[in-house]
């Protein structure tokens, strides 16, 4: 027979997935938006040392 | 598996804000937010997702090294009122799974701020971290009645990270604006100890009202509330001081100074007699002093922006 009643100790179980869930999908996203900014942002600094060596 | 173990293991079993709460969320929100005004307030220009990962990585720092203290003092937290109900002494999270979350987070904040921004912050925030944890949580706290005083530097270093995120280095200006919260910890903590004296008692914490009894910390804390206004005061002296920040130190140094000589003037049968009011209202009002000045600095450093190009400095 299926248990169709859910325990207060479920709720709590399911609340720590969810919140792993959440952390990790935040995660992803930031790490995609930091190499997103860190790709299209140009290093002035950088791009003048790298034209005086050459 | 009988049904008492059945309701043991119920009990244990930790939900997500169980775990968050091991990253003391309440002072993790004082780090964001003097980080974020030493970020703002700092010369130069970082990319707004840049600051914003950055001060997440040094939240996720602060949060990892309060984890750390709540895994090594789980046996002083069982004992005292105010930290009973901490996940550790209330029975949600293992000691080992505290640990394990206050190292893993600790390196991953350093390494991916180290990443975000440069070393310099990076830097910072690990010396943040071992500071935090090690010097003040295992080497300070249970030895010396000075375990505020030196264990406070740990609370200071966000906005000297924050500043470092976008100028990669350590200046005079950083140093002061972690001078104020360092000097800002021992009279707000001693105000606490005034009225929390039995719980520190009964866990063998030797804070100053406990070693050295209570009129010597009414005298401490009036002493150290005028170094602090002192420390506050250099700030003017530098850059990132404006009109906001002179209004903010003149109204609060004088409102904290007003609040220090009153407490030093009371005994304890006159604490007693009030339930510790003036000391209660002190221990608030340092709560508003600090987020006042770095409010202030965040304000000046806003309207330097904005009317910048019209001449308007500082007062000095």
């Amino acid at each position: 027979m299926a248990i169709t009643k859910l325990h207060e100790l479920h709720t709590r179980r399911k609340s720590r997935n969810v919140g792993l869930a959440l952390v990790l999908g935040l995660f992803v996203v930031l790490i995609l938006g930091l190499t997103v900014v860190k790709v299209t942002t140009v290093d002035v600094s950088n791009v003048g040392s790298a034209g005086a060596h050459e | 598996m009988t049904d008492a173990t059945i309701i043991l293991e119920d009990d244990r079993e930790a939900g997500f804000g169980d775990f968050f709460a091991l990253l003391k969320p309440r002072v993790m929100s004082l780090v964001v937010f003097t980080a974020m005004v030493g970020l703002i307030v700092a010369p130069g220009t970082v990319h707004p997702f840049v600051a914003f990962f950055s001060i997440l990585c040094i939240a996720i720092g602060g949060g990892a090294s309060g984890a750390l203290n709540m895994w090594y003092d789980a046996d002083i937290d069982r004992v005292m009122k105010r930290t009973k109900g901490r996940p550790i002494p209330a029975g949600k999270v293992s000691e080992g799974e505290a640990f394990a979350i206050g190292v893993t987070l600790s390196a991953f904040s350093v390494v991916m701020l180290g990443l975000a921004s440069n070393w310099v912050a990076a830097g910072l925030l690990a010396f943040t971290i071992f500071f935090y944890a090690v010097v003040y949580t295992m080497w300070l706290k249970r030895s010396t009645p000075q375990n505020i005083v030196i264990g406070g530097a740990a609370g200071a270093f966000p906005p000297m990270i924050g500043w470092a995120v976008v100028t990669g280095d350590i200046t005079l200006t950083s140093c002061l604006m972690f001078a104020l919260t360092f000097m800002w910890t021992p009279p707000h903590f001693w105000a606490l100890a005034l009225f929390m004296n039995s719980d520190y008692d009964k866990a063998k914490v030797p804070m100053l009202p406990v070693t050295h009894g209570t009129r010597s910390t009414r005298n401490h804390i009036l002493v150290y509330t005028l170094i602090l206004a002192i420390t506050a005061g250099a700030l003017l002296f530098t850059s990132i001081a404006g009109w906001c920040y002179l209004v903010a130190f003149v109204v609060m140094n004088a409102l904290f100074i007003v609040g220090a000589v009153k407490i030093w003037r009371r005994d304890d049968a006159a604490s007693k007699a009030d339930n510790f009011k003036t000391e209660r209202s002190f221990f608030k009002l340092s709560l508003v002093y600090l987020f006042a000045h770095f409010t202030a600095l965040m304000f000046d450093a806003m309207l330097s922006g904005l009317l910048g190009g019209m001449g308007i400095g500082g007062p000095f």
